[in-house]
């Protein structure tokens, strides 16, 4: 099983075969236990039986998950429901019992040891206690700083529910664990806008040169504001004194094997997913370089058929096996959204095979 | 080891789960698993791990954490730092 191995350890010919086994595997037993999958697939791929590359396997939308109620596994065995943050109408529902969510923990540590070591540092966390309070309803965000908390110990919220900065527990933590390695993890968007802009605008600085920051979301609202991966990096720097910083991919659909920006500032796909890139219309599946909507492969995905997803992102594959940093395994820059109604029209296509 | 230190033990092993997961100490026994009730998900899994951390002054990595599965788990991880059962 791939999820035993080391996250950045299996060259393509390794991987591969591993990764097509069990995607294929997952694919029937998805179709078998439940229907509106099995439904879509027969529709969409009529004469489909087992893939002989990835590229072959059937994959869904990523927008069904807030039309659709997909689940793999009976009523009764759910443990824990994910929602997406969506910005606009329904959200994703994402449904886990609880060998999903173990091992969607369990693969999220793997990785994340990798960046962290296995000692749990200090955790600095950018956002407000209250995004995790509701336990039974997670939204994203809450899930996600939830999971990563595993990682670290004296977690300390570096926002008030208000946003604003907690100057009080920020200086306290920087006075106790400011001289070693910490963890530091927020969104994208929440650690700049209300954290490094907020402590520029107050001309205030922290200082916390062995922190690690890993920051996760979209770059969107930042794009916006003309903020690329470089200027964001150059202003958490000056605000904090933090030279390693590192984005990672993941979505709500695909919780656990996350894509990790490396020191090149590539995306890496650890040895539990991979990544393809289809070009819009006629989704065929585009050459390195060039650019395309993004499928995620995911080997964990049981309760519900997430583990071939076409998601609404634009990216271009890079490579595979020959980044300088020397990780094995694909790496991948995301571009951006794809616009609202090619979003939409991709996910029609799909949803057209199903009873209503 | 004496027998009453490893009764001790035991004992505060039962509290610090009964106290992380707020649920009775009857309910705490070796086979009690992690995400088997609601009471031990993830948010109480670290409440547990710091609760461990504090009772038997130990610190735990991020395996531990991932390998304590069960209360049984949790006696053998701890045992690894010197503690009895």
């Amino acid at each position: 099983m791939l999820v035993e191995r080391e996250p950045y350890s299996l060259n393509a010919a390794e991987k591969q075969p591993l990764l097509l086994a069990e995607l294929n595997e997952l694919t029937k037993h998805h179709q078998q236990d439940c229907s509106p999958y099995r439904q879509l697939v027969a529709a969409q791929w009529p004469d489909f039986v087992a893939a002989e590359q990835t590229e072959q396997l059937p994959y869904l939308a990523v927008r069904l998950f807030k039309q659709l109620k997909l689940q793999s596994v009976p009523d009764a065995d759910v443990f824990k429901v994910l929602y997406s943050s969506g910005t606009t109408g329904t959200p994703s529902r994402i449904v886990l019992d609880s060998a999903t969510a173990a091992m969607q923990s369990k693969i999220l540590v793997k990785i994340m040891q990798h960046w962290l070591g296995k000692a749990r540092l200090p955790m600095l966390i950018i956002d407000h206690p209250g995004v995790i309070k509701d336990r039974s309803h997670f939204s994203a965000r809450g899930a996600g700083i939830q999971g990563l908390s595993f990682m670290g110990r004296n977690h300390c919220y570096a926002l008030n529910d208000d946003m604003s900065i907690n100057f009080e527990a920020l200086d306290q933590f920087c006075q106790q664990f400011g001289d070693g390695p910490v963890f530091v993890f927020g969104f994208t968007f929440m650690v700049w806008q209300f954290f490094i802009q907020e402590l520029q605008k107050q001309n205030k600085t922290i200082v916390l040169p062995q922190a690690l920051l890993l920051h996760s979301g979209g770059w969107k609202k930042l794009q916006d504001q003309a903020v690329d991966n470089t200027t964001f990096k150059q202003q958490v720097l000056a605000q904090t004194a933090i030279s390693k910083v590192h984005n990672f991919y993941g979505m709500v659909e695909q919780v656990g094997a996350i894509f990790v920006e490396c020191e090149q500032g590539h995306l890496h796909c650890p040895s539990y997913a991979d990544v393809l890139v289809r070009t819009p219309g006629s989704w065929q599946t585009a050459a390195v370089g060039e650019e395309g909507v993004l499928q995620l492969l995911s080997t964990l995905p049981r309760s519900y058929p997430g583990h071939s997803l076409l998601s609404e992102d634009r990216a271009v594959l890079l490579g595979e096996d020959n980044c300088p940093c020397g990780r094995l395994g694909k790496y991948f820059h995301i571009l951006g959204r794809l616009p609202q109604a090619e979003a939409r029209g991709c996910s029609d296509t799909f949803s057209s095979g199903t009873t209503p | 080891m004496s027998n009453e230190l490893i009764q001790t033990n035991t004992a505060k092993l039962t509290t610090a789960f009964a106290t992380a997961l707020v649920v009775a100490d009857t309910q705490i026994h070796d086979d009690l698993a992690y995400n088997s009730i609601k009471e031990w998900d993830s948010t109480a899994h670290m409440l547990l791990i710091a609760e461990l951390e504090n009772v038997f002054n130990v610190m735990l990595d991020t395996d531990d954490i991932i390998d304590m599965s069960s209360v049984a788990k949790a006696k053998v991880i701890l045992s690894k730092y010197g503690v009895s059962f």
